[in-house]
């Protein structure tokens, strides 16, 4: 039965791919909803997700990530390496060479002057350009003919493929924008809502927060795509609703982002209009531990500043911590399909991914034996444990999410049967993640003894996310409670190896340090991972050609979808 | 022209003298209780509301089930009754009304939910009640206070009860926890919070029964015999007034059972594990559709307390107001 499906699929694919890819815009109109409003169409302006991604169908880098995180040339003929000669040997240059006969979709000649152009405009001094992080350590960008750009560093960079590269550093006109550098970026509002781009459409009406139409692009690279001609690019709403209009009553073709827990999706795909898919990046659910002490009784200037933590420092408590969850079940509860057992702190690129033994096992009687072998017992009868005269008494924050709070119910029972004992609490998401320095409830300011949340990092190298270990990135009054090192984890070995990881440019060498780092913060009471979480989308059964991309922009082939007749 | 002559002076007599009573004289809450007992309604609510008050009480002595326990092998149990349609479905004795996702018995949560929110409702009701009725008797018995109470009320008519919850439990949390526990700490903070937001309709009904009734002949005969202010607003006045307290009583309940589920509805109030019917609710959102018992019950439970609050009110309305008594 199986095999026979899958055979007639194979056939089935193999006669209508000819006729689906032969004409551009064949396939009519394509439909996509994001559950969150895109608010314009210039990336730079913008960090949101939304914004990015439904750009991304209008604005094309020189090259972008595909759905195995690996480097694919886009606007240029090959992706530059040291072995091809396009990276220098010292690791300051990148040279890209552009693909002949670009044009731009009013059919201008795509040059080395708009990769320029770009540069400038997102490094203006008095323009705010959201993505400059990507054009960091670049000290000029040069353009010796019509098709060569050449980037050059300040210092040696392991990893040049910050600028001009992925959904989030695409290729501006340099004509449209002319008159938006610096501070007059915001007020061009024709551009920022109808940018002229490379990609395989172009907007024909943009409502901010609502619904953008586009058209097929009649000046694309490829004669044959897109296959659509035109798409409505909804936005708004909720992750359920959205589900519910792709998967069950196939008002839509494409949903984008659905965090729902399983048994919501597996009611949903019961619809038969659509179907979910996962990819997984490098997200991670984690519980942060707190290395310094969070008693309230401390001052502004101490509380969660001050080292040691009473005793989540001690290895037997955050291990036992760590052995007593069920980490299967957690995902079978909140994330099904779009979750795996998470083990290592960077889960993805494979290579990346430090492996540990047994951490899928719960263990709840070795981690009761490892306490009591520490001496760590229940002295006074109260059914809580004491280390040193202290209760083992934790607070566990999070933000307001209903899976999160199941496992906050879970990881709570868990913890609870091995003695400890355990006060939940939950923080609207606006104010925990908000970033509010006069709020004692960001996970910044970490005033509870674990917290957990999710991160994860853009592009395929960790090297700055590991840098999340460093002593100094701890957040503290003086840094206005910024920084990312958000369990003040501190470790001298730990720095030198990050250091010893900036300077180095081979990739197998770089990977073993990584996994390295990594092991190392979990293993030093600095966090423990729970869950490797993917991305879910939906898209419609007669919707072909949809390669789920977790490293760049979702829409990043949509010129290659296509309708299939049903 | 002569008057008619009565026949005997004896029965001219008779006919002045005071008639007996033919029944023993009847208490002004006899006839309270006879006024109300003709409200269908009120005696229904009446009774849901005993019944759900002594549920929540009682029950957890008599189903002991603890309703914070994870059985993860028996999640997702539909209610005993489904089995009377669908023979398939997952039900069982152990859990009478089902249980949730994380396999919490949906039974014992709605009794301990219960207990919460009309724990929650009760305080903030008569917190709100004793603030609400002492500044409209305050404004409207002495001018002076009239203005500035007045202002103040109008003041916190206009505060936001989400933003003022937000930046209460940031600001109070910690003390109140550090002294009441987390759930105490929590129940003080958001019975405080609700009651200081809805006291103000009743100072303002109660301010103008005042104004009018202060004016009335009965209250200046008292003033005339030397009757200190304070005798006269609790001999005279207060009595008078009642209805209205008592039936913004019955309106306050419900809109502070109501506020309390939309609090926990949005995940801010008691910690998450603490079951009350508006987080019961939130919970099950998701899941409507498959599980439609756990929205409906606690729905159900939230909607049949407040409405039968809003018919004891409307029938404590009727037997006090003496208008309309007897009729």
């Amino acid at each position: 039965m199986k095999l026979k499906t899958l055979m007639l699929g194979a056939a089935a694919a193999f006669a209508i791919a000819p006729a689906a890819f032969a004409e551009r815009g064949s396939d009519g109109e394509v439909k996509i909803i994001y559950w969150q409003a895109p608010s314009i169409l210039n990336p730079f302006l913008s960090g949101g997700t939304k914004d990015v991604e439904s750009a991304s169908m209008i604005i094309e880098p020189l090259a972008r990530y595909n759905e195995m995180g690996e480097l694919v040339p886009w606007l240029v003929d090959e992706v530059p390496t040291v072995a091809n000669g396009g990276v220098s040997e010292d690791l300051t240059q990148i040279t890209w060479k552009i693909t002949e006969g670009l044009t731009w979709s009013d059919g201008t000649p795509f040059t080395s002057a708009d990769v320029k152009f770009t540069y400038e405009y997102c490094t203006h001094p008095e323009g705010g350009c959201a993505q400059l992080t990507k054009f960091e350590g670049v000290s000029s960008v040069e353009t010796p003919d019509d098709l060569t750009v050449v980037v050059t560093f300040e210092g040696p960079t392991p990893n040049p493929y910050g600028p001009f590269v992925g959904g989030e550093s695409p290729i501006l006109q340099a004509a449209q924008f002319a008159d938006c550098l610096g501070a007059a970026a915001s007020t061009c509002t024709e551009q920022n809502f109808n940018p002229i781009g490379t990609g395989p459409f172009v907007v024909t009406e943009f409502k901010p927060n609502d619904v953008i139409t586009m058209a097929a692009n009649e000046n694309y690279r490829d004669p044959a795509k897109p296959a659509f001609a035109t798409v409505t690019f909804k936005g708004g709403g909720s992750a359920q609703a959205s589900g519910t209009a792709v998967m069950e009553t196939g008002e839509f073709d494409y949903a984008w982002n659905l965090q729902l827990a399983p048994d919501v999706i597996a009611k949903m795909e019961e619809g038969g209009k659509g179907k979910p898919i996962a990819g997984f990046g490098p997200l991670l659910e984690r519980i942060m531990l707190n290395n310094t002490n969070p008693d309230p009784n401390l001052g502004p200037d101490e509380r969660s500043v001050i080292r040691p933590h009473p005793f989540l420092g001690e290895p037997a408590v955050y291990k036992a911590m760590s052995m007593a969850i069920d980490r299967p079940l957690l995902v079978e509860i909140g994330y099904g399909q779009a979750g795996k057992v998470g083990c290592s702190w960077v889960p993805a690129p494979e290579a990346f991914a430090s492996t540990f033994e047994g951490c899928e096992v719960q263990d709840l009687e070795g981690a009761k034996a490892m306490l009591d072998e520490a001496g760590i017992v229940d002295s006074d009868g109260d059914g809580v444990r004491e280390h040193n005269g202290v209760p083992l008494s934790i607070v566990y924050q999070t933000s307001t999410n209903a899976v999160r709070q199941d496992f906050q119910a879970l990881i709570k029972d868990w913890w609870e049967q091995i003695g400890m004992e355990v006060e939940l609490r939950n923080i609207d998401a606006s104010v925990f993640f908000g970033g509010d320095a006069g709020s004692p409830d960001t996970f910044q300011k970490f005033y509870a003894d674990v917290e957990m949340y999710a991160n994860t990092f853009n592009g395929t190298d960790p090297q700055a996310y590991l840098g999340n270990g460093l002593c100094d990135k701890a957040p503290r009054p003086e840094t206005q409670w910024q920084g990312e090192n958000i369990s003040r984890f501190c470790m001298e070995e730990f720095d030198a190896l990050h250091a010893e990881l900036s300077q180095t440019a081979d990739m197998a060498e770089r990977q073993r340090i990584g996994r390295e780092l990594s092991a190392m913060i979990t293993d030093n009471g600095g966090m423990i991972p729970l869950v490797h979480r993917g991305r879910l989308s939906a898209h419609a059964n007669s919707l072909g050609g949809v390669v789920l991309n977790v490293w760049d922009s979702e829409l990043w082939n949509v010129a290659d979808w296509y309708r299939i007749d049903m | 022209m002569t008057e008619p002559v009565p026949a005997t002076p004896i029965a001219a007599i008779e006919a002045l003298k005071d008639k007996e009573p033919t029944k023993p004289p009847r208490s002004q809450w006899r006839d309270v209780w006879d006024q109300f007992r003709k409200h269908k309604g009120a005696m229904f609510g009446g009774g849901f509301l005993l019944f759900i008050t002594l549920a929540v009480l009682i029950g957890p002595y008599i189903y002991t089930v603890d309703p914070q326990a994870l059985d993860i092998r028996n999640k997702d149990m539909r209610p005993i009754y489904t089995a009377l349609w669908d023979s398939d479905a997952k039900v069982g004795w152990n859990k009478p009304l089902g249980s949730d996702q994380l396999g919490r018995d949906n039974l014992a949560q709605m009794i301990a939910g219960g207990r919460a929110s009309m724990a929650v409702g009760w305080a903030a009701m008569i917190l709100s009640l004793v603030i609400g009725t002492l500044i409209g008797v305050l404004a409207g018995y002495f001018r002076k206070l009239d203005g500035p109470l007045m202002r103040l009320t109008d003041l916190f008519l206009s505060l936001p009860i989400l933003p003022l919850l937000l930046v209460a439990v940031t600001l109070f949390r910690q003390p109140l926890r550090a002294s009441f526990g987390p759930e105490g700490g929590m129940f003080i903070l958001i019975v405080t919070v609700i009651a200081i937001t809805s006291w103000m309709p009743t100072a303002r009904i109660v301010r103008g029964d005042i104004l009018a009734i202060k004016e009335r002949e009965f209250v200046l005969a008292a003033r005339s015999i030397g009757t200190t202010p304070f005798r006269i607003i609790g001999r005279h006045l207060l009595p008078n007034v009642l209805s209205p307290i008592m039936v913004s009583a019955a309106l306050g309940l419900a809109t502070a059972i109501i506020t309390e589920s939309a609090l926990s509805f949005l995940g801010v109030g008691f910690p998450s594990d603490f079951p009350t019917w508006g987080k019961m609710l939130a919970d099950a959102v998701q899941r409507m559709e498959q599980f439609p018992e756990r929205v409906l019950l606690p729905g159900i439970a939230i909607s049949l307390t407040v409405l039968s609050v809003n018919y004891l009110g409307d029938g404590l309305r009727d037997a006090l107001d003496p208008r309309i008594r007897g009729r």
